[in-house]
């Protein structure tokens, strides 16, 4: 490549000091370059230093850290001596930061418009008048809805995706040299995540600006990066073009890395359960259910989340949850564990009938009920010890208390593959991980029939992320639980769960045991949700926008409808007049695999058939161009 | 939506004061004594004094006398001074006249002066003068009013002689002889009120300073005042307005130690006196009038937060 250098990060060295003023190295000399409209990724696990390295470029660093070492150059002039004011100027015109999630670095008291253009107007790169129509042009690149008017909108009134695409608008405004992009994709759905990703290549390449991609996921690199730097504990353990890395891996750490990268969902993927567990009752399951929040009106809830949901969890099965944030999964599992009673419908445990309310069921059962929550951060009480915290599920359920309490606690932390002495621990002493295994090993002491388990690997790195599974399907297997796993992550669900619910809207849309559900005929919304899984191939984002389903469903956000088929305005597939307006027929299909959908499942089959062909077709010939919507 | 929410508000501050009506007119008729015992004293015979309570209407049964007492106020008859005779209207008109004034010019120089420091020592947190301004507000929260006042009489009026050590007023002082009258309790006042309201602006600020946004507005290279000005404030402003409603319903009814120290004819004397010569209605009336005041101001504040707050002002 001909092009000019245009950053250097020189042995760059950056420390945290502890209480007792002892050096703790964060970043221990890491060395690399970025020339003109290059990408280049840092890539690692938390705690690799990649933020910290990318934050560098911006002269800054998060409180406690110090620059200890080395030059972080752009053009030629080192950013870290430079003056204060001088630092200032630098930000947001010449480098510009993207974080990670956009919700929580949008201010909610101003407006977008005046958020994207400040900086550019501030550094007077920009007047007010010319920021506004870069604003709006970058809008239009970015394929947000209404580019005139979206910017006179609070953050609060745009979605999740949108926002994120709005931010980039954000760093773009000021024409920078530099964007540092940290894990701009990490928090959002799949189909959120390509349509963002689209819409940063696709800017990145008409703006020619250079970028530093930071994020621990290989599939994403290989869609935008040109270069990529594999970091680990603040080291670099190999660096190099885009292919080379990803074809070739040479450092044994990259190799662990690709072996994480979640697979794209197959049949087969998984671990079945053999039918060894009775199956005559389902250990929990709804029937009819509908919920959500606010008042009753009209025997409805005033927003519903959950429409006639049926579901069954068999005895000592694993069900997987899954489908886009805000279609009613968390919700699915509040009403199981009585924390939201419903509005119609009922809950089972065990063939009997279940009390809506939380305060109207009995000991025993909330006892065979447990919720694992998301965040286990907020879930564990920062003051308690860890004895503590496991201790009082086995003193106020089964009455066990003194030195057996003890034995017991230290035979549940074995369960989790935990040392026994953790019992003195706070949680603030343990690592993600391990506070994620302390909160499941709190609902394991419960003794439960059912463990709802809501998001728990998703605030995790793909590694860590890959043992907590691990432990669940073994905890399956020795304690005969049922598992209600609930996710937006179809490859980690389809990996382990027996059976899956794909939830749209609110409602079930298709479901059955994971071999059936995760092979043709799909429904047009898991179709959706497979296709958008990242693959570690350079080149699968251009291969997939081509397909039929990306165009329609990708660009058209989530309508929570009471009559006809909710994915209807998402649907490549969708029947004008039939599918918008008609209560939707639930096709049946072997061993209880269920597709709620107009089409039949000839028509469905014969779709997929032809989508593989024209797909195949198009690799063929190499034509570019995206497919015609039908 | 946003207009509803003002209307509950609304409907919810009329709630309390009926609530709190309910309360004064029960807990001022509990209280022991007879009003037309006192009103006759030695004299009266068992006829005069019935005579005089069937005048009263206190022969009434208890939920009467509350409904034509509430009648009465809503149509703004407060009713007659039961010892002395004169209107309650014309005991509280003059009086509140003063509390008014008392608490316009205390906020006046409190709120911009408060709002100010409390935003400077945000701005530059951990220098000596945010120091100073943190230790003494926290002194001057922890001392009593009474002992400000009487430090205060103490320099200024006794050792240097600069100021008159009581605010009376006679109703016919000049604009600067009244100004100089009301210079100490002035002074105390300020000192009271503004240490709470500069702490909480601070607090408020400096809360959100730790929030993601503000470290993306200093990663866009804005600068720490613009920062503070446009990018905190507005999110801080909700606890800071509250705190200063609080403080304005203190001036108005939390004054009377401050205005007795310097025998200032104010409306919460007038009440304690009122108390002191168990004349109820007057006591009933001037409850009404801080009760409305405080409940005034909250819904003030509460207006004023959801305005700033742009999720509760223009939902999706």
């Amino acid at each position: 490549m001909a092009k000019e250098k245009l950053f250097e990060v020189k042995d760059l060295r950056i420390s945290a000091y502890n209480d007792e003023k002892v050096e703790i190295p964060i970043v221990k000399g890491v060395t690399f370059d970025i020339h003109e409209g290059e990408v280049v990724a840092l890539i690692g696990e938390s705690g690799s230093g990649k933020t910290t390295i990318s934050l560098a470029a911006l002269a800054y660093t998060k409180p406690g850290l110090h620059f200890t070492g080395g030059e972080v150059l752009l053009r030629g002039k080192d950013v870290l001596t430079m003056a204060p004011l001088e630092q200032r100027a630098l930000r947001g015109a010449n480098v510009a930061y993207l974080a990670q999630s956009a919700a929580a670095t949008f201010n909610p008291a101003i407006t977008i418009s005046e958020q994207v253009t400040e900086s550019a107007v501030l550094h007077g790169v920009l007047s007010q008048k010319e920021a506004t129509k870069r604003a709006e042009v970058l809008y239009h690149a970015l394929e947000l809805p209404d580019p005139s008017r979206i910017g006179y909108r609070y953050p609060h009134q745009v979605s999740g995706g949108q926002l994120q695409r709005l931010m980039a608008a954000m760093a773009l405004c000021g024409k920078p040299d530099l964007m540092v992009l940290d894990e701009p994709t990490t928090a959002l759905d799949v189909t959120t995540q390509i349509e963002v990703l689209k819409a940063f290549k696709k800017v990145i390449k008409e703006e020619n600006a250079a970028a530093i991609y930071v994020t621990h996921d290989l599939a994403v690199v290989a869609q935008i990066a040109d270069y990529i730097v594999v970091l680990y504990s603040g080291e670099i353990m190999e660096q190099g073009p885009v292919e080379q890395i990803i074809n070739n891996p040479s450092h044994a750490y990259t190799k662990r890395l690709m072996d994480a990268v979640r697979p794209t969902p197959t049949a087969g993927m998984g671990v079945q359960v053999g039918d060894e567990h009775d199956r005559d009752v389902p250990a929990i399951e709804m029937e009819h259910l509908t919920a959500g929040y606010g008042g009753i009106v009209d025997g409805e809830p005033v927003a519903t989340i959950l429409r006639d949901v049926s579901v069954k969890v068999e005895n000592g099965h694993v069900v997987g949850v899954i489908g886009e944030s805000g279609c009613g999964k968390s919700t699915m599992a509040r009403v199981m564990a009585g924390l939201l009673p419903q509005a119609k419908g009922h809950v089972r445990l065990e063939g009997k009938e279940l009390e809506g309310s939380l305060n109207d069921r009995k000991l025993d059962q909330l006892q065979k009920v447990q919720f694992v929550f998301q965040m286990a951060d907020t879930a564990l009480n920062p003051k308690q010890v860890i004895g503590d915290i496991i201790g009082r599920p086995l003193e106020f359920y089964h009455g066990i208390k003194g030195k057996k309490k003890h034995a017991k606690v230290a035979e549940i932390l074995k369960m989790v593959e935990l040392p026994a002495e953790f019992a003195s621990r706070y949680p603030m002493e343990l690592s993600g991980g391990q506070k994620q295994r302390i909160n499941m090993a709190r609902s394991l002491a419960a003794n439960p029939e059912v463990m709802l388990c809501d998001e728990v690997t998703s605030a995790l790195d793909s590694i860590v992320g890959a043992n907590v599974i691990k432990l669940l399907t073994a905890l399956r297997d020795k304690t005969g639980v049922s598992f209600v796993f609930i996710s937006h992550d179809l490859s980690t669900v389809g990996s382990f769960a027996d059976e899956i619910v794909v939830l749209y809207a609110g409602r079930v849309v298709e479901q059955g045991p994971t071999d059936e559900v995760l092979s043709p005929p799909y429904h047009p919304y898991t179709r959706l949700l497979i296709s958008s899984v990242p693959e570690l191939r350079i080149g699968w984002l251009e291969d997939t926008m081509q397909k039929r389903e990306m165009a329609v469903g990708i660009a058209r956000g989530v309508e929570i409808t009471k009559t006809g088929c909710p994915f209807f305005n998402r649907c490549p597939m969708a029947i004008e007049d039939t599918c918008d307006v008609k209560d939707v027929p639930i096709r049946e299909l072997k061993d209880g695999h269920q597709i709620a959908c107009h089409l039949t499942i000839d028509q469905l089959n014969e779709s997929e058939v032809h989508a593989q062909q024209v797909l195949h077709g198009y690799e063929k010939i190499g034509i570019d161009k995206p497919l015609e919507t039908g | 939506m946003m207009a509803q929410m003002v209307l509950r508000r609304l409907g919810i501050g009329f709630i309390m004061l009926i609530v709190v009506s309910i309360i004064v007119f029960i807990g001022t008729s509990i209280l022991p004594g007879d009003v037309a015992q006192i009103i006759l004293g030695q004299s009266a015979t068992p006829e005069t004094l019935a005579a005089l309570r069937a005048q009263l209407g206190t022969d009434q049964p208890l939920y009467i006398q509350y409904l034509s007492w509430l009648g009465n106020m809503m149509t703004g008859d407060l009713g007659i001074s039961k010892a002395g005779g004169a209107t309650i209207a014309s005991l509280i008109g003059g009086r509140l006249g003063n509390t008014m004034m008392m608490a316009g010019i205390v906020s006046a120089i409190a709120i911009p002066l408060s709002v100010a420091l409390g935003l400077w020592a945000a701005m530059h947190p951990g220098t000596w003068l945010d120091r100073i301004i943190t230790f003494c507000t926290l002194s001057l929260i922890s001392v009593p009013e009474f002992f400000i006042a009487t430090i205060l009489v103490l320099v200024l009026a006794v050792e240097l002689h600069w100021l008159p050590s009581t605010a009376y007023l006679s109703g016919d002082e000049t604009f600067w002889q009244l100004m100089k009258s009301l210079a100490m309790p002035l002074i105390t006042l300020v000192i009271v009120v503004s240490a709470q309201m500069i702490r909480m602006t601070r607090a408020g600020i400096l809360n959100v300073m730790s929030s993601p946004y503000i470290e993306m507005a200093i990663l866009k290279g804005v600068p720490r005042r613009r920062i503070i000005l446009r990018h905190a404030f507005f999110n801080a402003i909700g606890p800071i307005v509250n705190v200063i409603a609080l403080n304005l319903a203190y001036l108005v009814s939390g004054v009377v130690i401050v205005e007795t120290i310097f025998a200032y004819p104010g409306l919460a004397k007038l009440m304690i006196d009122g108390v002191q010569t168990r004349d109820l209605p007057l006591v009933q009336a001037c409850a009404m009038i801080f009760s409305g005041t405080y409940v005034a101001l909250i819904l003030v504040a509460d207006v004023a937060s959801i305005l700033s707050n742009p999720r509760l002002r223009q939902p999706k």
